[in-house]
């Protein structure tokens, strides 16, 4: 290199470095972070919507920018947050929502809805989904790409088990007597073919949510400071679960790894799987049999957690850029985007309205699991979600990994796990 | 000004550029951890302040902690070794004349030039049970089915085994490089003196090699803490902290928790450890190693 390309290169350098504030002058500048957590060109589909929406308002300039997993993302946007220039709007993991509030780093919507059309946008996401961006009255999140927990099931194996394989279980106890009738052994006694699988690698407790909801006990109260998870229902939950693969063995023993399950059903290695809606296009094309895609089995009600992201809005960022952003999400939750992106990804459409048009009328018509996840969204409750959530959260991985593999009762485990969300919760009372 | 001065400014100079990317990066983060673990984490309305040794006390009551560093000792007493020797075992074989010599270089080479992501997310299926590959092997012995990743006793040693997999061949390659160097007039000096094969590698294959040895040693108790990437991938620390390295508890702490305070002190511990094993490996292995 000689000294003139090095001049040059470091003159780019600086105008690289200096852009972004002459850019920040312009007030409506809009940096966009975004996660990619399933399957499918998601990019694509993302730089489409901001195309489409910088033609339609030429005076904001939007940069969608892919930030990662989910976690990574967070990372991302809290570290550029922490130093001063965070993306004006990011898509974060809904439960998420009280560490932005503690770090001071979102700032709620309800300031920007002023007309009857923003009330009726607001008001037209389903409640489920509100549940998980919504405290102190105030909306801190937009429902963006939401999911539940469904049940997937193996039709051609229910009917060599004498099961009817348009009947999915209902309840518990049927779930655990087809699971048991679906269950194969070798002569040996080895499992060929489990009856049922429930993942509890990385986050079991967003499954466990969805037994303990059935079991009608919750996890947390809406404030986000307190959580029972050594209340009766709860452990009465965990025991079903353990039973499963302890007593009745009709699912597989120890950790159940979440990233092999959809796999595990298309090697016909179980008959029945719970997992994300996410996993529909997926499971869609690869399995090489009829399934089906069922409500989870109801114990004293039906009942599953929402998971996925919102959209918030950053803090920091200018009046300016913040309505710019404002403009954005409203523009990319209108019915006709949300149920396109819900057929493009498998996410659940955010409104009813979005189940109302012709796109999505037509897909479920064709594809009728499609409407499942919008089904169940009615005993839908919110994902466990505190202050500290993380770590929160981790106590109760850690107590149910014990008592999965056999390590604690699921009482003694539950205990453990409330006594340390009791300790780094007290703070926040 | 003498010719002394200038070359020594010249000598400054030259260092300069490196010596300031490793102040900022490594030097100045160092000691802003330490001074940090003395510090409350900051939250927004709390700004830090001092605490004294309030976050090396909770360290100390944190039972994960304990767990991860048990963990982490017994997955560098299980990767250092066994990587070590079976690198040596493989570069003294494919460094004789035997047909296909390049072939088997390069297979016990290719897991190094493969991302850690990638061969997790293959070892994942590995290890999965039923049909995984280990399954079936198994299985043709009529064993019965082990969800290795699934369950406390086996978890680790199953992160342990492709941590193995994955140094071993990169270790390899300094030996063999090191072997190449030694002159084969001392292979047909001990050939006429009539020594074994084996008296030849005691003898003189591997003190020769003590040079490499000690760089290879340190290079694999600095992997031993250094490596997580597959268990991000294969079991995020669990069953129950099963397989949690100090490493991945330092992120899970400050960017999942963002206790970012706590996260510096397990940091400092980690650097401690570190700079405890490099002592001893440069003051006291070192003295003892023969350079030719």
């Amino acid at each position: 290199m000689d000294r003139r390309e090095f001049l040059g290169g470091s003159a780019a350098l600086a105008g690289a470095t200096a852009f972004p504030a002459i850019a920040r002058a312009q007030d409506a500048e809009l940096s966009f972070f975004y996660p990619v957590a399933v399957g499918g060109p998601i990019t694509k589909l993302i730089d489409a919507y901001a195309a489409g929406f910088e033609k339609e308002n030429p005076s904001i300039k939007l940069k969608p920018i892919y930030a990662g997993t989910y976690q990574e993302t967070i990372v991302k946007a809290l570290t550029a947050h922490k130093s001063g220039t965070p993306p004006v709007t990011s898509v974060l993991l809904s439960t998420d929502m009280f560490t932005l509030i503690d770090e001071e780093a979102i700032v709620p919507f309800d300031d920007f809805i002023k007309t009857e059309d923003d009330k009726k946008w607001l008001a037209g996401f389903y409640p489920g989904f509100m549940e998980n961006s919504q405290t102190g009255g105030k909306t801190w999140g937009i429902p963006f790409q939401r999911s539940t927990i469904v049940l997937y099931w193996n039709k051609e194996l229910f009917k060599e088990a004498g099961l009817d394989p348009e009947k999915p279980p209902q309840t518990w106890a049927e779930h655990l007597a087809f699971a048991r009738k679906l269950t194969k052994r070798d002569a040996s006694g080895n499992v060929t073919q489990w009856g049922t699988q429930i993942p509890s690698s990385g986050f079991p407790y967003w499954l466990f949510q969805a037994l303990t909801t059935e079991a009608d006990a919750i996890l947390m109260n809406p404030t986000g400071d307190t959580t029972y998870y050594d209340k009766p229902g709860v452990v009465e939950a965990l025991q079903y679960w353990v039973d499963l693969a302890q007593k009745y063995k009709v699912h597989p023993p120890g950790i159940v790894e979440w990233g092999t399950t959809p796999k595990d059903f298309f090697e016909k290695k179980v008959a029945m799987i719970w997992t994300t809606t996410g996993n529909l296009t997926n499971v869609r094309t690869n399995a090489k049999f009829p399934f089906g895609v069922a409500m989870l089995p109801a114990h004293k009600r039906r009942g599953s957690p929402t998971g996925g992201g919102n959209f918030y809005i950053s803090k920091k960022a200018t009046p300016a850029q913040q309505q710019a952003a404002f403009k954005f999400i409203k523009w990319i939750t209108q019915p006709e985007r949300a149920a396109q992106w819900s057929i493009d990804t498998g996410y659940v459409g955010v409104s009813k309205a979005a189940y109302e048009t012709e796109a999505m009328k037509k897909y479920v018509a064709e594809f009728p699991p499609a409407a499942v996840a919008r089904d169940q969204l009615e005993f839908a409750v919110a994902e466990l979600s505190t202050h500290e959530n993380q770590r929160v959260t981790k106590a109760l991985n850690d107590g149910l990994q014990a008592a999965l593999t056999g390590t604690k009762t699921p009482q003694k485990a539950m205990e453990d796990a409330q006594a340390e969300a009791e300790r780094i919760l007290k703070a926040y009372r | 000004m003498t010719n002394r001065a200038t070359a020594t400014i010249h000598g400054w100079l030259l260092l300069l550029p490196a010596m300031a990317c490793l102040a900022l990066f490594t030097h100045w983060p160092a000691v802003a951890s330490f001074i940090e673990s003395f510090y409350s984490t900051p939250k927004a309305r709390r700004p830090a302040r001092f605490v004294g040794l309030d976050n090396y006390q909770q360290m100390l009551a944190d039972p994960i902690f304990w767990k991860a560093l048990s963990n982490n000792l017994w997955f560098a007493l299980g990767t250092i070794p066994t990587s070590i020797a079976l690198a040596l075992l493989m570069a003294v074989w494919v460094n004789d004349r035997i047909a296909g010599r390049t072939l088997v270089r390069m297979a016990y080479f290719t897991p190094t030039i493969l991302p850690m992501i990638a061969v997790a997310n293959i070892w994942l299926f590995f290890y999965t049970p039923q049909y995984g590959l280990l399954e079936q092997v198994t299985g043709l012995f009529g064993a019965r089915s082990t969800n290795w990743l699934g369950s406390p006793d086996t978890a680790l040693y199953a992160i342990t085994i492709v941590a193995i997999w994955k140094e071993a061949g990169f270790f390899m390659i300094f030996y063999l490089a090191a072997l190449q160097a030694i002159p084969p007039s001392l292979g047909e000096a001990a050939a006429i003196e009539g020594a074994s094969r084996w008296t030849f590698f005691r003898r003189i294959q591997f003190p020769l090699l003590m040079p490499t040895t000690l760089f290879v040693l340190i290079n694999a108790v600095i992997n031993a803490f250094r490596m997580v990437d597959h268990i991000v991938v294969m079991t995020r620390g669990g069953p129950d902290n099963a397989t949690t390295l100090l490493l991945y508890y330092i992120y899970q702490v400050g960017f999942g928790f963002w206790d970012t305070a706590y996260a510096a002190t397990l940091t400092c511990v980690l650097l401690a450890l570190l700079a405890l094993v490099a002592f001893v490996q440069y003051g006291w292995l070192e003295r003892r190693t023969h350079y030719q």
